[in-house]
């Protein structure tokens, strides 16, 4: 970053501008539905940054702020999508040299035997410096009921790693949030180390259907009216069905519906209907939605 | 007598930052790098013991620098150094390698002469240190 010696004032402006972070917020707002605290936290931690790098242009700072994360919150909630632009976020402010993220979960980290386990976990941070490590259900690296289980051996190593390394990497941990409290309290270590603990709230009916209508469109499909109406009817019922995972419920629910839209211009094919049009191979109708068993009671009573 | 093998060992020793510049030129290039270690740094010794296996996944120079500051912790008075190797077909070779860590006294090579038939001379190079057994060779 531009960065005289000790200049009298800085523009925080430019540096906003030079790290081009804007842009990266600006489609985080628009392309992601609801979510408010977690916007408004990642906002607050981007200007954090660009005040720290202002203090550091300053002279006034030196040690970099720790910026290991936890995101809390239900499946489907936009935990991982979220982590990604965080990763865009901090190479764009310079706090990750590359910007790059490593997805793991327990399996990747824990070995099957011991002195399997640290080369592992060390193989997988190696892989990860100068990006970010997101860690997904994080919680399943720590089990109590087995005290020779080898992921507090990969905790460890998580630990002294995010503490010594802190300009290397930055870790993100993921999980559900009742299971990552009891994950937290078992290992303060871990807890203290993380400067910033972020939940994502569960979408509402309103923000779940806004949430459809993009991927739709992002999928080069739309809705009839009367598929709207059965979205809407479909996500009221879904949410209090068992298993429900926010976006995911609803991306896969769409899933199905092409399934069936294409199985029903299939037969129109077979009938004997000559031709379709753009129009046919991209309008989803209600009855496409409606087939879901969803509206007859979901998984509970097809058993 | 200050070794000179590989790239920058007439420079001054190269800090960490710098160290970790050279390697992201390495990643950038899409070479696999890798640390090796001796204590017989014999010029025609081109087989150094490896420390782990060469980094082929790594994206970032902070990585291989890890290793090479575990390789330090645990060897601290032996040479140290990082090699990059290009798998581009028709090259497979080493394409960067200089010295990281170099012990805090280097003996030097003695040059000891051989007379043969027809005064003819051959030439050895000795390493004083390697005289002694292995382990015991930089430690004063």
């Amino acid at each position: 970053m531009h960065a005289p010696t000790s200049p009298a004032s800085i523009d925080l402006q430019q540096i906003l501008r030079d790290a081009e972070v804007q842009p990266v917020i600006d489609q985080l707002e628009n392309e992601l539905i609801g979510l408010a605290p977690v916007k408004a936290r990642i906002r607050e931690i981007a200007a954090f940054l660009v005040v720290s790098r202002a203090r550091a242009a300053m002279g006034l700072e030196a040690a970099t702020p720790s910026l290991h994360m936890c995101f809390t919150g239900n499946p489907g909630t936009g935990k991982t999508t979220v982590a990604m632009r965080m990763a865009e976020i901090l190479h764009r402010l310079g706090y990750v040299r590359k910007g790059h993220v490593v997805s793991v979960t327990r399996d990747d980290l824990v070995g099957q035997y011991i002195g399997h386990t640290a080369p592992k976990t060390k193989e997988i941070l190696k892989k990860a410096m100068g990006g970010v490590l997101f860690i997904d259900e994080a919680y399943y690296l720590y089990r109590p009921e087995n005290e020779r289980d080898y992921g507090q051996e990969a905790i460890e190593i998580l630990l002294q790693v995010m503490e010594n390394h802190r300009d290397d990497l930055v870790v993100i941990l993921a999980g559900y949030k009742d299971r990552m409290d009891t994950f937290f309290q078992s290992n303060p270590g871990m807890s203290s180390r993380i400067a910033h603990h972020i939940d994502f709230p569960d979408y509402g009916e309103p923000e779940l259907l806004q949430i459809a209508g993009k991927m739709v469109g992002a999928m080069n499909y739309r809705l009839d009216f009367e598929a709207s109406k059965a979205m809407d009817e479909y996500i009221h019922l879904r949410r209090h069905q068992p298993h429900f995972a926010n976006a995911r419920s609803i991306r896969n629910a769409l899933d199905r519906a092409r399934l069936r839209q294409a199985n029903r211009l299939f037969q129109l094919a077979m009938e004997g209907s000559v031709s379709v049009t753009a129009d046919d191979l991209s309008t989803l109708s209600g009855a496409d939605i409606r087939a879901s068993r969803v509206f007859t009671g979901g998984l509970a009573e097809k058993k | 007598m200050r070794i000179t093998q590989g790239q920058f060992s007439f420079l001054p020793d190269l800090t960490d930052d710098e160290i970790r510049a050279q390697i992201d030129y390495a990643i950038s290039k899409g070479w696999a790098v890798s640390v090796e270690w001796t204590d017989d740094p014999h010029p025609r010794n081109c087989y150094w013991t490896m420390w782990g296996i060469p980094m082929f996944q790594i994206k970032d120079g902070a990585a291989a620098l890890y290793e090479v500051n575990a390789c330090r912790k645990a060897h601290p008075e032996v040479y140290i150094k990082v090699n990059a190797f290009d798998s581009t077909r028709g090259v497979e070779s080493m394409v960067m390698s200089f010295i990281v860590q170099r012990p805090s006294h280097e003996p030097g090579f003695g040059l000891q002469r051989t007379e043969e038939a027809g005064r003819t001379i051959r030439y050895t190079t000795i390493s004083y240190a390697a005289q002694r057994p292995s382990g015991e060779r930089y430690s004063s």
